[in-house]
């Protein structure tokens, strides 16, 4: 193994780590949404901290291997790729503290009926199989695992589509909830912002596999 | 699937070089050393005003291709060249070319400076006077330019009539350089030209050949990858007496399309 190999192993290994952490942070945000926990809002609060941490690590070490080594064709586009995928990783991180910090700031919360119509559970599962399939197709360097999230994310943008007018009759319905229902809507935006995240993560991929660059175009 | 492709993004410098004129051209060219084949079957074009790295792992032949341009190869007793080779079109290896009219044409600056033990002066002005010039106004004028075009003129213009070989070896590189460029070649060919210099000196003659590029065109043999990334236009990598793969620098450095050339490039190869 060179010098150049054993960098890029350990960068990986810093992602795959990051990606760990940042799935299980947004997990635990549907679990604050759905319990109420406000002990589970305080332990995403603090590993935040170490999502940053992480991201600030990886940027370190990507910068010190474009110094030190120089890396050129597929090993470039690795590092160039990672690069992306830690800031992606820390937004998600961002998103997943939005959502649980949500609970902060209503007093009761929304029921079962609300959370279903909304299909808050659905986009939600949808979001973290899509950082699952991302997050697998990055370990294993399989682009067709990380193409799947494209498909996905039409589900995610669809029930975010919808949410505006449901989060009307929500409000019109039940006036005095409409912080609660202000703040629903708002996690929706979030997830689908998630959504977009781990596409861009796929995207990114995509480039260091295949030299192949989707961005900005509609027909992945 | 609409996709870009890193290769069919093609930068405003990539687009000039295509559209300028072919000067070398190689047609399927083979090379012996007595039983043993150096070079394998080479095609090869490479347009004016550009510069060309070959890289490639030590005896992958891409020296032997370099010293064909100028019949450098000739002093070998055993080289044996089946093919063609063309510069401006004119084949340079008929029987009736004139090798020192072909040399004037296409000059070479070698791995290790090799100034003669003369002047400064003497350097540069060798190869006009080799040449039959006589005329001392236009061979100082000559020298003066050459030696300006290489960025040395500010450093030696009070020294002269010193000996070159006083001066340090990235100073003894540009004047090869500049006595290179005395005679007005068309074509330079480089052999590792800056394996045996500091990084200053090296940064010099990189910053150099931008600057002559725009007079000349180039072909360089490099072992040092990013040097060939830094100063080439096309890079061509050659294996085991193979052209495994020739294209623009940017697409050899961020996507070559052959597995032995990645492998290369990112020193996993063997």
């Amino acid at each position: 193994m060179t010098h150049l190999d054993s960098e890029l192993k350990q960068i990986k290994q810093q992602v795959i780590e990051m990606m760990t952490l940042v799935r299980n942070q947004l997990a635990k945000g549907k679990n604050a949404v759905l319990t109420f926990d406000k002990d589970l809002v305080h332990e995403i609060n603090a590993n935040e901290k170490r999502v940053n941490a992480m991201e600030l690590s990886i940027d370190r070490a990507i910068e010190n291997t474009l110094a030190l080594y120089t890396p050129v064709a597929v090993d470039l586009r690795f590092v160039m790729a990672s690069f992306k995928i830690s800031a992606d990783l820390e937004r998600i991180g961002d998103n997943a503290v939005g959502i649980a910090k949500y609970i902060n700031h209503v007093n009761e919360q929304l029921t079962a009926a609300d959370l279903d119509k909304i299909k808050f559970v659905e986009m939600y599962e949808n979001a973290l199989l899509m950082l699952e399939n991302v997050f697998e197709a990055f370990e294993k360097e399989d682009t067709k695992l990380a193409r799947e999230v494209f498909v996905k994310d039409k589900v995610l943008n669809k029930i975010n589509l919808n949410a505006a007018s449901i989060t009307i009759q929500f409000i019109q319905q039940t006036p005095d909830k409409i912080n609660n229902y202000l703040y629903l809507l708002s996690i929706i935006r979030k997830l689908e912002r998630v959504g977009d995240l781990a596409k861009n993560i796929a995207e990114e991929l995509i480039f260091y596999i295949e030299a192949k660059v989707l961005k900005h175009h509609k027909k992945k | 699937m609409q996709v870009l492709e890193k290769q069919q993004i093609m930068t405003g410098s990539q687009k000039l070089i295509e559209e300028k004129k072919t000067i070398i051209e190689a047609r399927d060219v083979n090379v012996f050393y007595g039983h043993f084949q150096a070079l394998k079957g080479i095609n090869l074009t490479i347009k004016e005003n550009s510069v060309t790295a070959f890289i490639g792992p030590s005896g992958c032949g891409k020296s032997t291709f370099l010293r064909c341009f100028n019949r450098m190869n000739d002093y070998i007793d055993e080289f044996c060249l089946d093919g063609e080779i063309l510069i401006d079109n004119n084949k340079i290896y008929w029987n009736k070319i004139v090798v020192e009219e072909l040399r004037k044409e296409v000059g070479m600056v070698f791995q290790k400076p090799n100034p003669f033990p003369k002047t400064i002066f003497e350097n540069v002005a060798y190869g006009l006077k080799i040449h039959g010039i006589k005329d001392k106004t236009y061979i100082e004028e000559q020298v003066v330019k050459s030696l300006k075009d290489v960025a040395l003129w500010d450093e030696v213009k009070d020294d002269l009539k010193k000996s070159a070989l006083a001066l340090s070896g990235g100073q003894q590189q540009r004047l090869c350089i500049a006595r290179t460029l005395a005679v007005e070649p068309k074509i330079i060919l480089m052999d590792e030209p800056t394996s045996a210099l500091d990084p200053i000196s090296t940064a010099k003659i990189e910053e150099l050949l931008f600057d002559l590029k725009q007079k000349y065109t180039i072909v360089i043999v490099t072992h040092n990858m990013q040097q060939a990334a830094r100063i080439s236009d096309k890079t061509a990598f050659f294996y085991m007496g193979d052209l495994i793969e020739y294209d623009d620098t940017k697409t050899i450095f961020t996507n070559p399309k052959q597995e032995k050339t990645q492998n290369y490039i990112t020193g996993r190869f063997g």
